[in-house]
């Protein structure tokens, strides 16, 4: 057992030290200064960033609905929510573009455009707040919305003054995932937006087409996103982090 | 008197059917009582409008089953209090109302239950009765009409429990709205209530004044909670034949009833005496039993006991060392006539 776990850790830990020790330091700060770079790291801030917002907005009133509501075919639609946590990213890709796509069911003309790059990150990442969100408001206890509207509060004051609060430390949780999951989002994105640099270039696709050309410029950002996610790690606290969100670890690969 | 709340109302959930009718005047305190399960929290939870319900209940007048929860002239403490843990405790008082008259009401009803202090504290930094009276002030900020207490006692130590029944009792007798109060504690019946409203199985079996509820239970679980034996069974003379064996004798039986009609014999506990050999008696109900369990209560100890009928003993703890009572020990068990009520049902 001791072996076994011994090789697991060496697994998990080995990577990222070969990261460090073939991070080209005295460079670092030039190779994710340039134009490129720069202007990768801005829209993979942008993407994500717009990604969370539209799961915070779309995804809080589905969790509560799914926490808080019966309905007919609910597990059913627990089940879809979780889909994109185990679908192929590139499958998520191409499912985006047959929805959203020119040619698609709903033909919002998203793919290779910035707006498909946030919707692709947008689509990976949502489950993992949604089911935090959910977890977080099953944990609460409904008294306390009864009580409220015991003492005036309609269903939307209830929702604000006493569903949101408490919330708060569920909700943190499981938008710091998603965020951190539309950040290093891939496989979606070249599928469904392309790999257009400014409009589409996230810094992972930047990353994995400086691999050939120029690798330590590819290593020098990688460092950069690792430090981001321990970052996060850190702020968050990671006890907190994993009691928050029932989804850590169904962490897909990009 | 005017009926401040008129309550008929139905619930159905699942196999569970609550049918509840009652009325009370202005400033009546309702002792709800009943076993797990009879429908007091349901009852509760229907009149605040939480729980859908058919029927009618009316406030003042006013039909209010069809109003939803917050439109409803109904405050509502559940068990443990449920204080929003974000807010601190006048936060949590004046949420009903809120801006400045809000904050300026809080500030009256904690300063009136001796918790000014206590004021910015939040729910986690109070003890179970602080929290008690919290959410008893928060209830009562919007001046309800209907006020809904769910065993709000329950949770707390003895010292806490007497202070808060305190709290309680100064705050209700000034309240000219009608009261409900869920309890299991008899005590609180006889401090707190004007009357009795017992549940057993969703249907009201009881509405009376706690004295009564006392001398003359309308079933079993009631007489036990009340510290009696309540038997079961049918009318012959003075005597109850009492279902599933056994009967027991009373001095007298008021009015006169034909035999065959069904009865409670009541007997209060501490009326019940216990022997070692069968006594010669004056008594007229005597019988063998076995002690089940002992339970200390209070300076006496309740012995349950199995027989002909079961029968619940209060004896002296002096009693239960004389006759070296313990789980298993067979003895007599044995009643005066002159202790016996017979209830017609």
């Amino acid at each position: 057992m001791a072996t076994a776990g011994t090789v697991g850790i060496a697994f998990l830990v080995l990577p990222l030290l070969g990261l460090l020790v073939h991070a080209p330091w005295h460079r670092w700060p030039g190779l994710v200064t340039t134009p490129a770079a720069r202007q990768a790291l801005l829209l993979s801030v942008e993407c994500s960033f717009g990604a969370l917002g539209f799961a915070v907005v779309t995804g809080v009133p589905l969790a509560w609905l799914l926490a808080r509501c019966d309905f007919p075919g609910k597990s059913l639609l627990r089940a879809l929510v979780t889909v994109p946590l185990v679908l192929p990213p590139v499958v998520g890709g191409v499912a985006l573009l047959l929805a959203f796509g020119n040619n698609g069911l709903i033909p919002l003309h998203l793919a290779y455009t910035t707006w498909g790059a946030i919707a692709a990150e947008a689509f990976v990442a949502m489950p993992f707040l949604v089911l935090a969100v959910e977890g977080a408001l099953a944990g609460m206890d409904a008294r306390f919305e009864d009580v409220a509207a015991t003492l005036g509060a309609g269903p939307l004051a209830t929702f604000r003054r006493v569903t949101l609060p408490l919330l708060a430390p569920g909700l943190a949780a499981g938008a710091a995932l998603a965020w951190a999951r539309a950040l290093g989002e891939f496989g979606a994105t070249i599928t469904f937006a392309g790999n257009l640099p400014g409009s589409t270039q996230t810094l992972p696709l930047y990353i994995y087409l400086e691999l050939q050309s120029d690798p330590d410029a590819a290593v020098a950002l990688s460092l950069l996103l690792l430090a981001v996610s321990v970052l996060l790690l850190v702020a968050l606290g990671r006890r907190r982090l994993l009691s928050g969100a029932r989804v850590s670890a169904a962490v897909t690969p990009a | 008197m005017t009926a401040v709340l008129t309550v008929d109302l139905h619930v159905r959930r699942g196999a569970f059917h609550l049918q509840a009718r009652l009325q009370a005047a202005a400033g009546e305190t309702l002792a709800l009582v009943g076993p797990n399960g009879s429908g007091k929290s349901t009852l509760l939870r229907a009149l605040a409008g939480l729980q859908p319900a058919t029927g009618t209940l009316t406030v003042d007048g006013a039909d209010t089953n069809s109003l939803p929860a917050h439109e409803r002239a109904v405050g509502w403490v559940p068990q443990e209090g449920a204080l929003f843990p974000h807010l601190n405790a006048r936060d949590n008082v004046a949420f009903g109302i809120g801006g400045r008259r809000g904050q300026r009401v809080a500030r009256e009803l904690l300063a009136e239950l001796g918790l000014l202090e206590l004021a910015e504290r939040r729910p986690a930094q109070l003890s179970g009765g602080q929290a008690q009276k919290v959410a008893l002030a928060r209830a009562l900020a919007r001046r309800p009409r209907l006020l809904l207490l769910d065993e709000p006692l329950a949770a707390l130590d003895v010292a806490a429990r007497a202070e808060v029944r305190r709290a309680l009792r100064a705050r209700l007798s000034s309240y000219d709205g009608v009261t409900l109060l869920v309890t299991h504690d008899p005590v609180d019946i006889l401090t707190l209530a004007t009357r009795v409203v017992a549940l057993e199985n969703g249907s009201v079996v009881q509405d009376a004044p706690a004295g009564e509820v006392a001398r003359a239970p309308r079933s079993p679980w009631l007489a036990e909670l009340m510290g009696s034996n309540a038997f079961a069974g049918r009318l012959r003379g003075h005597a109850v034949l009492i279902e599933g064996g056994g009967s027991v004798t009373a001095a007298e039986v008021t009015g006169a009833p034909p035999d065959g009609v069904a009865a409670l014999a009541v007997v209060p506990a501490h009326a019940v005496t216990v022997h070692r050999e069968e006594p010669d008696s004056s008594a007229r109900n005597t019988w063998p039993v076995v002690v089940r369990d002992l339970v200390a209560t209070g300076g006496r100890v309740r012995l349950r006991c199995d027989g002909a009928p079961p029968v619940l003993a209060e004896v002296t703890p002096e009693a239960v060392a004389d006759l070296r009572l313990a789980d298993g020990a067979q003895v007599w068990a044995s009643v005066k006539a002159t202790e016996v009520t017979v209830v017609l049902l």
